[in-house]
């Protein structure tokens, strides 16, 4: 192999037909209410940890579903689980469930 | 008796003549096609209610045909019109007291969105067809397999300058979600994907369905606008678009897409404006006098509209505005009539 | 590629019949050397057209105008050069061999008709720098438009077609357009931006058959600063990578490509991509050939690959020469005018062909 002094960019597209949805149609199975999230942002907005890291609890959850489980445990993890988001949810959507399920769920990825 | 000519024998020219008839006034209904009816001959179910277009038009046939007074001319269609006189496409003239313009919309055609593939790759079909489909109780690929995913794709021919439609068009949000939901019957092992730029769910029942579909029918919505079609070597198509609430590219095959396409403008529009002097907004559906007080009234006494005419609009809303043209033709015509005598009695 | 509807028959453009005065192309004449001299070959003796080649003109400078090296007062000076040497020439209709070049042209005249003041100062810039004046174009073509508008009559004087001889099957070719071909005007393209004719209606008129894929219309990633910048490369090769992932499943014979720099790419990213993450994407093991349409008339009129330049390809051409049934001397390939021995490139992963000792002999 030879070294050309740059490397071939990845692709960044979410592939749907290459995505194992497995899990996240099992998380989706399990709270349902997940899916009727309208992607406002107000948990995102009011989020203790997403105010002082890169935190964004609407975009994990979305990638989850697309079947992006890369770091998704790991970015959980920077929730402190407050319960704010559940507040300010207009779709009344269990937030905390949701973070301790993909955390259940995606501890290996 | 006074004489009204209806243009039009679609949802809001049926109503608007059955009102008319029931207050006395004698009524020609013009209809381009051989039957009246409109769009609606050729849908399925209606949003939210899922009631068959077929009661609805069933119900608006049997009034329209018990009522006396009323002449529908099928195949008919007008050239030019004033309040007092309709020109039909074959020169022959019909005089009158008044005019409903109801001539509705007409649907957008989507192999304009060349990067779509409409009549291009097979399994790319419109909601109409779709419905179609419903009706034939024919669903399913072109191959006569049963999709294992469908996509939905929003705002076809809506809200897009590229195609000279800047306007919404309303509806085929909320018909986006029904059909999802048809399919996800017909096909419950399916995965359905909607793609949508805004959901708009303004009338009542709407929000409620489209949070159904989300949470028990578990359709996927995407927000973002399909950019591109391609077939695929295993003959399915490829979609991409952008999941703009992760701010990435997505990609995903489907078996059968199903483009929203919206209301325009009908091209005869152009024609009133010039041959008639009616008004025409920006978007080519006609203007109303205003649109509060008078939303049935053009800005020429006499002539009138009623239902998708003047914007893209509802079953609903068009027939409540067949029976509210109607009331303001009865008004025109009594305060006519008022003026008429007073003349003659001087 | 069974296509239901002819969508390029919508998006149809005039184009000249005879009299072109030629603009060549930067890439195409230092990367495809053959290319250019066939085209002037076809059109002047296989065609009869007139065409005239002007040694005074030069490049229209936009590489350096893309990578925000000369600005757009200069390049349309430029532009309004080659008109004026047109004009002096005689000549009314202008054919570009770039596609680069052609969107430039198509986008100067554009701003000129609706910025006319900026007209106005391009004839006194023009005017003060060499003393010349100019008449706007009667008819601008890309000079794959011009073959495209011969193809019937190149498919009356064909020596062989784009079928495989062994099977008797349509070659399977895919195209690809180049971003300024129509992407800037739709309308100045044969077929539009999304079903763009230009290249299939060749490919179609001589037998061969188009590969619709589903990365058809994206771009190669040419992009001029991408490349140009060695720490931006990775994205511009990223963008063929994706083309040639997508195409591979398809096996097709060849690519025929109509901008000088996406030919050019698509050839040499093979290479790279080869050398790198050791992937090809060729049926035989190598590469996929990579023509430009003049090579593909070339061959079509029964030329001799060697004389087309097609030994300069990073992708051997060996393998679709063999299946279109084309003669030719392996132990030529690396000899230039009058015999002499040009050199051969070190031996790649693309490369399926055996490296015939011949050429070391001969030398």
């Amino acid at each position: 192999m030879i070294n050309f002094g740059y490397s071939i960019n990845k692709p960044r597209v979410i592939d749907i037909d290459r995505n194992n949805l497995h899990k996240s149609n099992e998380i989706l199975r399990e709270m349902p209410e997940l899916q009727a999230c309208i992607g406002c942002g107000s948990c995102t907005a009011t989020c203790t940890a997403g105010n002082l890291t890169s935190f964004n609890f609407r975009k994990v959850h979305t990638l989850v579903r697309r079947g992006e489980y890369q770091g998704a445990y790991e970015e959980m993890n920077k929730c402190m689980l407050c319960g704010k988001c559940r507040l300010v949810c207009p779709r009344g959507i269990n937030t905390r469930g949701v973070v301790m399920l993909i955390k259940r769920k995606l501890g290996d990825f | 008796m006074k004489h009204v000519i209806v243009i039009g024998g679609g949802i809001a020219g049926m109503q608007c003549a059955a009102e008319l008839a029931r207050g006395g006034i004698r009524v020609t209904v013009l209809e381009k096609q051989s039957d009246t009816g409109g769009k609606l001959r050729n849908w399925h179910k209606l949003f939210p209610s899922l009631t068959p277009a077929g009661e609805v038009l069933g119900g608006l046939n049997h009034t329209l045909r018990r009522l006396p007074n009323i002449d529908v001319r099928t195949e008919c269609e007008a050239a030019e019109l004033s309040p007092r006189r309709v020109v039909l496409a074959t020169g022959e003239e019909l005089e009158c007291d008044a005019v409903v313009v109801a001539t509705g919309f007409t649907l957008f055609d989507a192999r304009i969105k060349e990067e779509y593939g409409y009549g291009i790759y097979d399994n790319v079909i419109t909601s109409a067809d779709l419905e179609e489909m419903f009706n034939t109780g024919k669903v399913s690929t072109t191959s006569g397999a049963a999709p294992r995913r469908i996509a939905f794709l929003h705002c076809v021919g809506s809200r897009d300058e590229k195609v000279c439609q800047r306007h919404c068009s309303k509806v085929c949000c909320v018909t986006g979600v029904k059909q999802a939901m048809e399919m996800k019957e017909l096909f419950p092992a399916a995965d359905v994907f909607n793609f949508y730029m805004d959901i708009r769910m303004f009338g009542p029942g709407y929000e409620e369905m489209y949070r159904e579909a989300q949470q028990r029918c578990n359709i996927h919505f995407v927000r973002g606008r399909i950019s591109e079609v391609s077939p695929t070597i295993d003959g399915r198509l490829q979609i991409k678009a952008e999941d703009t609430l992760t701010g990435r590219p997505l990609k995903i095959g489907v078996d059968m897409l199903v483009l929203l396409i919206g209301m325009r403008a009908n091209d005869m529009n152009a024609v009133l404006e010039q041959r008639c002097g009616l008004e025409r907004q920006t978007s080519g559906f006609m203007r109303p006098r205003d649109q509060f007080l008078h939303n049935t009234e053009s800005n020429v006494a006499g002539i009138f509209y009623a239902g998708a005419v003047t914007a893209p609009k509802s079953v609903g809303e068009s027939l409540n505005e067949g029976t509210a043209a109607a009331r303001g033709v009865i008004e025109y015509l009594a305060a006519k009539e008022c003026t008429d005598n007073s003349t003659i009695d001087e | 590629m069974n296509m239901k509807r002819s969508s390029w028959t919508e998006y149809q453009k005039e184009i000249a019949d005879d009299r072109y005065y030629y603009a060549r192309s930067c890439i195409r004449q230092n990367f495809f050397p053959g290319s250019e001299k066939a085209f002037l070959n076809i059109l002047g003796k296989d065609l009869g057209r007139d065409i005239f080649d002007d040694p005074l003109h030069t490049s229209c400078t936009g590489i350096g105008y893309h990578s925000d090296i000369v600005p757009l007062e200069t390049i349309m000076t430029v532009v309004a050069r080659q008109f004026a040497l047109m004009s002096e020439a005689g000549y009314e209709n202008f054919t570009s061999s770039c596609i680069t070049s052609f969107g430039i042209y198509t986008e100067i005249l554009s701003t000129w008709e609706e910025f006319p003041e900026t007209e106005e100062r391009t004839r006194e810039n023009l005017y003060k720098a060499t003393g010349r004046e100019f008449s706007k174009p009667k008819n601008l073509a890309h000079t794959s438009d011009v073959m495209f508008h011969h193809r019937e009559q190149i498919a009356r004087q064909a020596r062989r077609r784009l079928v495989n001889v062994y099977t008797g099957e349509p070659l399977r070719v895919v195209e690809h357009i180049g971003c300024h071909y129509a992407k800037i005007f739709p309308k100045s393209g044969i077929g539009g931006s999304e079903f763009p004719y230009v290249l299939a209606g060749m490919v179609e008129a001589w037998g061969g058959e188009i590969v619709d894929y589903p990365e058809r219309r994206h771009c190669c990633g040419f992009g001029f600063r991408n490349y140009l910048v060695q720490a931006n490369r990775g994205y511009s090769v990223a963008n063929s990578h994706k083309k040639l992932e997508s195409m591979a499943p398809y096996k097709p014979d060849f690519i025929v490509c109509n901008c000088p720099g996406c030919s050019m790419f698509l050839d040499k990213w093979q290479y790279t991509i080869a050398e790198m993450e050791g992937i090809t994407y060729g049926a035989n093991g190598g590469g996929i050939p990579v023509l430009t349409y003049e090579e593909m008339a070339g061959l079509v009129l029964g030329y001799d690959p060697w004389e087309l330049g097609m030994q300069m390809h990073q992708v051997d051409v060996e393998p679709l020469l063999d299946k279109m049934g084309v003669e030719y001397d392996p132990s030529a390939k690396y000899l230039g005018r009058n015999g002499k021995y040009i050199g051969q490139p070190e031996r790649a992963l693309v490369n399926s062909c055996s490296q015939d000792t011949l050429y070391k002999i001969k030398r």
